[in-house]
């Protein structure tokens, strides 16, 4: 048996301590890669929650990039991220659009105005069937759409500043979103 | 004996417990096969909230919702296995089917155990065939042993 055969051993740990450190560090099982990334966003059919007798289809998102915001009153991380859209909202002039998922109209509409509303356009989804065709799986989730509808960015989970600056913000500027936005948020 | 009187009602009790303890969805089917089929494709899902369950045994609202999906494409939009399969593949990813498709991007997670199998008949192949070890001597190691071995005996 040759000296070197010795380190055998060492060599075996060392590859298993870097599989459980690459293990670690992968992404966290919670979030799901998103089956409709760089997918045209699904067809619809939802009713306005400001006006239920308007019914509004995937027409309504097209012609500028969007962000397309899942959310519900029952969902805590939702009250979380509210701030960061408000400022999205007043900052930018990135097209907001809200999804009240599995959530009652008038519980909704309740939210917006105590806490505001981001929103150039809500709509509804009370029985999550909308959900179901974006393959949402919690509240919020939220997507960025290119002006033809493409989903070019998926986010299960808050959208906070981090998120906001390093995954939304380089991706808003490939869809030419108004790059004096970048300089607007870094002043405030 | 009194608890012999309440025993029915003890036992209504219980049975009211167990029914509310496990998910109830009131579907109609058009046909037994139907609804064979229906439990055999919510069974075959994973929960997309809850990691290691499948539809059929998950609370979550999310499996509710798909569980109703399945229903409806099964009854309302008659839809075959495969179709419906894909329906949830193509919103929810590959994480919703426990069996994933073989693919480049899970060509490690299939392969991965092939690879170890061949490093393991390898190893074995090598161990096995290797003739044992001849102890030889040099001369230097024969006379220092004669010399020990002399030694002892004089002693």
């Amino acid at each position: 048996m040759s000296r070197a055969s010795l380190f055998v051993p060492l060599g075996i740990f060392l590859l298993v301590v870097a599989f459980g450190y690459a293990g670690f560090r992968l992404n966290d099982p919670h979030q799901l890669p998103s089956a409709l990334l760089d997918k045209p966003f699904p067809d619809f059919e939802a009713r306005l929650l400001t006006q239920p007798s308007t019914v509004v289809g995937r027409d309504a998102l097209l012609g500028t990039p969007v962000l397309v915001n899942v959310w519900a009153t029952w969902c805590p991380t939702c009250k979380a991220e509210h701030a960061e859209l408000m400022r999205i909202a007043r900052e930018t002039d990135l097209r907001l659009v809200g999804i009240v998922y599995k959530d009652q109209p008038q519980l909704a509409m309740r939210w917006l105005n105590d806490y505001g509303n981001p929103y150039d356009l809500v709509l509804q989804d009370s029985d999550g069937a909308l959900g179901v065709e974006l393959g949402v799986y919690g509240a919020p989730e939220t997507f960025l759409l290119d002006a033809e509808g493409t989903i070019v960015y998926k986010r299960v989970g808050d959208v906070n500043p981090r998120i906001w600056r390093e995954e939304m913000l380089p991706r808003l500027g490939l869809l030419e979103v108004a790059t004096d936005l970048d300089s607007a948020s870094e002043t405030h | 004996m009194r608890i012999n009187r309440f025993f029915p009602v003890l036992l209504a009790c219980w049975s009211m417990a167990v029914s509310a303890a496990t998910p109830v969805d009131v579907f109609e089917f058009e046909s037994a096969e139907q609804a064979s089929r229906y439990r055999a494709l919510i069974d075959e899902f994973r929960c997309p909230k809850c990691l290691n369950t499948n539809l059929s045994g998950s609370d979550a609202p999310i499996a509710q919702d798909l569980r109703r999906t399945v229903h409806r494409l099964l009854v309302e939009d008659a839809l075959s296995d495969q179709q419906i399969r894909d329906f949830l593949q193509e919103r929810y990813g590959d994480f919703v089917l426990y069996n994933p498709p073989f693919r480049p991007g899970t060509y490690v997670l299939w392969l991965a155990p092939v690879v170890f199998l061949l490093i393991g008949a390898f190893v074995l192949f090598r161990v096995v065939r290797q003739p044992p070890r001849e102890l030889t001597l040099s001369e230097g190691e024969q006379a220092r042993i004669a010399e020990i071995v002399n030694k002892a005996g004089r002693e």
